[in-house]
């Protein structure tokens, strides 16, 4: 039968405590037994970033760390990220510079550009296209992500 | 009112959502006592199927049912329609073989279905799904479309011998030959236009379920055409009555093509929600996508140029083996016939043109429209052979195109489409000074100086978007109609909702159609809201694919405010006590003609709503309108590209140094929308002639099936793009426009390969020239 772990986490600054399937990768948990459908699946194999969220402030993919992993971890969702506030002006520059079209990769996407911000305030574009190259957006070319973010560098 | 609403750089109202992860996508709905749908999928390419043993599924932890082809024949479920005939040289229909939606006694594609297991959780619907047991025989496969036809080749379908599903021309065979003949230089190429794998982030998705209380299906689907999968799901597979389903596609995370069509797992979980009494989910994985998701291209073409002396075309002879897949898919058909070869004229007088097509069956995944479908093929096409006849004859590419640009409007060109306006000069033009041609040859003595290999190319691309008129198309072969429908929805208060049977998929509709009615009614664009992707909430639609959605829906809308705007006219003059006809209607009031006397739009729907005063014996209350538009012919936005690259010859790699593009898209309503559009574009076409290409292997297995092995490009794999446009007007749509979500993957490949062929000074490099690809053209050079 099916191994599952008492698990305790943090999920976007709540405590929750569930019991959950040792195989049931960290992005599921979120989406299905929480309902926080902001981070999305689009690989399964770690590389489309997707499914990014912040565990204990560093970036991972959700679809590679298995959830009961997190135990006793800070995580935070694009949800989370939202209501704090902390993305707003990556997510006012993304608004105003079209950096999105069908969405679906744009939360992994604000969170790698939050994480490239949050060590490097100053980055070229070469470097955005860089730290961005983790995340797929099979949209825009990128041209108009990597904009919205030098606009952040650029006006804070 | 404020500021001009067309021609304005609008952010997108439907951002919000999408970036603070309150986008709703199929996978995100959740219905109550919800199951979950795994696929049993073929690991042969070509096998007959012995047996297929579902005991054990059927008695594994939380399995609700295990359905095979067998049930699904017993249920009397009908194959996938193909949604246009194509009539062969013969006058013959094209070959149709069933295309079932789960395999029926024999499998024709790795991944094809061949079962499906619905549990309590997905967990436990995948491991059942692997204790399915199927007693295969496995045939030899065929999956190269240009074996399909050889002596002793795998034969897929008993009616379809040779695997050929037809073979269809264009044009005018004895002119053209006649015009070879007396040609002073003919430029030949022979190349394959590379298999691609469209690859939307989000994988496709679909969630049925049917509701006992009134005999009724809702289907959650990641669908690019709801109507349409409802259209052919109800009429043609289940037998169902079209009123008792509703599809809703919400958020799609990204189409390219790749969901316009109907796919046997979005019948399947509608079937078995009935079977189950419970609604039943199935969302693809990643490698579930590369295998079963439509594929796109893959020609094979030997193409050929005659011209005369000076460089003036005189005629072109193209054959093209199409790879069709295993099975015909939606509108598989149309693409390498209706929307490939009557694109060959390009921008060019070339007088005649002749166009052989033979479409194949093979033992891969079908093929269908993928962003830009026909049309980047024919571009290709066209503007290679252009660029290889500039550089035998020692002319200027630039120069070649110019001396062979259609100058004249409207153009009949010899495969059959009427172009009604363009200035191939201008985007020309525009182009070359944007990419500094100049000083090109400077720069490319730098790059010498370095060690390096500098190359330029050009890609002048005209498309044919808004596929049009139905009668047409129907006459052509069409088993759908090509308008759009649009309603009007006036709420009391004067707030508007429009519905829109074209679908927004991250096109950015909700906030160009809602710029296009707050315009004609003047009203801030707050006050409108655009509503799509929803059968039980829009009257009709076609959905969104070949760029159609502005030129062919947003003109619906307009004719359906045009009629919101009549009916005003005539509350405003029974409200006003004057004649119906000194009613003028602008910027959001009624006005009486040469007095101050006027009435607010929101009076006047106000008025509709609560008739007191009211023209009762002329009109009805309420202020709703719906129209329907069937174009007098499709758009053709048309534009140069030119690409410069650096080439390094100890590694092969290629490095994009400048990108400009013009585009002629006719009238823009929101230049940033048009400027993501074209970047997205630009980034699917560089794709394919850098780093995609799905490769099947000699037994028909898919040795690209993931993101490691199929390289769509990253960001730090592309250029930042210059881009802009110029503007001839479409003369037959009331707006003015042409379309502008598939230039940059039609115009791209042929714009780069054109460059690395130039800086290799080879005269041809496959697709996708990767560095081991570029590296391999060297050393033979070097060789040779």
């Amino acid at each position: 039968m099916e191994q599952a772990l008492d698990t305790t986490l943090t999920v976007n600054g709540q405590s929750v405590t569930r019991r959950i399937p040792a195989r049931m990768n960290l992005v599921d948990f979120l989406r299905e037994e929480l309902g926080l459908t902001g981070s999305h699946v689009g690989c399964e194999h770690g590389v489309c970033g997707a499914c990014t969220v912040r565990v204990n402030g560093e970036i991972v993919r959700g679809c590679l760390m298995l959830a009961v992993q997190a135990d006793g971890c800070a995580v935070e969702t694009i949800e989370g990220l939202s209501d704090s506030g902390e993305l707003a002006k990556l997510q006012k520059a993304f608004h105003e510079k079209n950096a999105l079209q069908c969405g679906f990769c744009t939360p992994g996407m604000l969170l790698a550009a939050r994480d490239l911000l949050k060590r490097n305030p100053k980055p070229d574009r070469e470097q955005i296209r860089a730290h961005i190259s983790g995340n797929y957006c099979r949209c825009t070319g990128y041209q108009a992500i990597v904009d919205a973010i030098e606009e952040v560098v650029a006006h804070g | 009112m404020g500021a001009p609403l067309i021609g304005a750089r609008i952010p997108r109202k439907e951002d919000y959502r999408f970036l603070t992860g309150a986008g709703q996508y199929t996978d995100d709905v959740t219905l109550p006592r919800q199951t979950y749908a795994a696929f049993v999928r073929s690991p042969h390419a070509h096998a007959k199927i012995k047996s297929v043993n579902t005991a054990k599924a059927k008695g594994a932890p939380g399995v609700l049912g295990v359905y095979t082809g067998e049930e699904i024949a017993a249920a009397k479920l009908g194959g996938l329609p193909c949604g246009w005939l194509i009539t062969d040289v013969n006058g013959q229909p094209m070959k149709e073989p069933p295309y079932p939606v789960i395999a029926q006694g024999k499998v024709r594609h790795v991944g094809e279905r061949v079962a499906v297991v619905v549990a309590e959780t997905q967990e436990q619907a995948r491991d059942a799904a692997e204790l399915v047991q199927v007693d295969y025989e496995v045939l030899q496969a065929v999956a190269d479309g240009r074996l399909a036809r050889a002596k002793g080749a795998p034969q897929l379908h008993d009616i379809a011998p040779d695997n050929t599903c037809y073979v269809w021309a264009l044009g005018d065979k004895a002119a053209v030959d006649a015009a070879f003949a007396k040609a002073a230089h003919v430029t030949k190429l022979d190349f394959v236009n590379n298999r691609l794998i469209p690859n939307a982030i989000e994988p496709r998705a679909a969630n049925g379920s049917y509701s006992r209380a009134d005999d009724s299906y809702t289907l959650y689907v990641s669908s690019q055409n709801p109507h349409v999968e409802r259209l052919l799901m109800t009429a043609f597979v289940m037998g169902l009555p079209e009123h008792k389903v509703r599809v809703v596609a919400p958020d799609v995370g990204g189409g390219f093509g790749s969901k316009i069509y109907l796919y046997g797992e979005d019948v399947v979980v509608t079937w078995a929600s009935k079977q189950l009494g419970r609604p039943v989910k199935w969302t693809a994985d990643r490698s579930e996508s590369y295998v079963s998701d439509a594929h796109g291209r893959d020609h094979h073409t030997i193409a050929e140029l005659a011209m005369d002396k000076d460089g003036k075309f005189l005629a072109m002879r193209v054959k093209t083996t199409a790879n069709v897949g295993a099975y015909l898919s939606t509108f598989a058909s149309c693409i390498p016939t209706i929307l490939y070869a009557t694109l060959l004229a390009g921008q060019y007088t070339t007088p005649v043109i002749h166009a052989e097509v033979t479409a194949v069956f093979t033992n891969t995944a079908p093929v269908d429209a993928y962003r830009g479908a026909g049309r980047p093929e024919a571009t290709y096409v066209v503007e290679r052979l252009v660029e290889t006849a500039a550089r035998e004859m020692k002319m200027d590419p630039a120069e070649i195109r110019r001396k062979n640009f259609i100058r004249s409007f409207p153009y009949q060109t010899p495969v059959a489409l009427l172009y009604d306006t363009g200035n191939y000069d201008a985007t020309m033009d525009a182009a070359q000074k944007l990419a500094d041609v100049a000083g090109y040859a400077a720069r490319k003595k730098a790059s010498e100086a370095k060690g390096k290999l500098r190359g330029l190319g050009y890609a002048a691309y005209i498309e044919a978007c808004g596929i049009a008129p139905s009668a047409v198309a129907g006459s052509l072969g069409a088993r759908a109609g090509l308008y759009e429908a649009g309603e009007v929805r006036v709420h009391p208060t004067g707030t508007v909702t429009v519905f829109t049977g074209s679908h927004s998929h991250g096109q950015g509709h909700e906030t160009t159609f809602a710029q296009v009615v707050a315009d004609r009614l003047g009203l801030p664009v707050e006050n409108v809201d655009i509503v799509h992707g929803d059968t039980s909430k829009i009257l009709f639609g076609m959905g969104t694919y070949g760029s159609r959605s502005i030129a062919v829906g947003g003109t619906a809308i307009v004719k359906a405010l045009d009629k919101i705007i009549a009916k005003g006219k005539k509350i405003a003059a029974h409200l006003l006590e004057a004649s119906e006809s000194d009613i003028e209607y602008a910027n959001g009031e009624f006005k009486v003609a040469g007095t101050d006397k006027k009435k607010m739009f929101g009076e006047v729907a106000f008025a509709a709503y609560v008739p007191h005063n009211y023209p009762h014996d002329k009109l009805e209350p309420g202020l709703n309108e719906n129209a329907f538009y069937d174009p007098s012919n499709f758009t053709f936005p048309a534009g140069t590209y030119v690409c410069e690259v650096e080439v390094d010859p100890e590694t092969g790699v290629v490095k994009i140094e400048r990108w400009s593009a013009v585009d002629d898209f006719g009238k823009i309503i929101n230049p940033m929308i048009v400027e993501g559009q074209v970047h997205g574009g630009l980034a699917q076409g560089i794709g394919q002639a850098m780093t995609e290409g799905a490769k099947y292997d000699s037994h028909g297995q898919l040795v690209t099936g993931s993101f490691m092995d199929y390289c769509i490009p990253r960001a730090d794999d592309l250029p930042s793009f210059q881009v802009d446009t110029r503007e001839t007007p479409c003369t037959h749509n009331p707006l003015g426009v042409k379309g502008c979500g598939e230039a940059g993957a039609i115009g791209a490949p042929a714009a780069l390969i054109n460059a690395i062929t130039d800086a290799l000074g080879v005269k041809d490099i496959p697709m996708p020239a990767t560095p081991q690809t570029v590296w391999r053209a060297l050393q033979q050079k070097k060789a040779a």
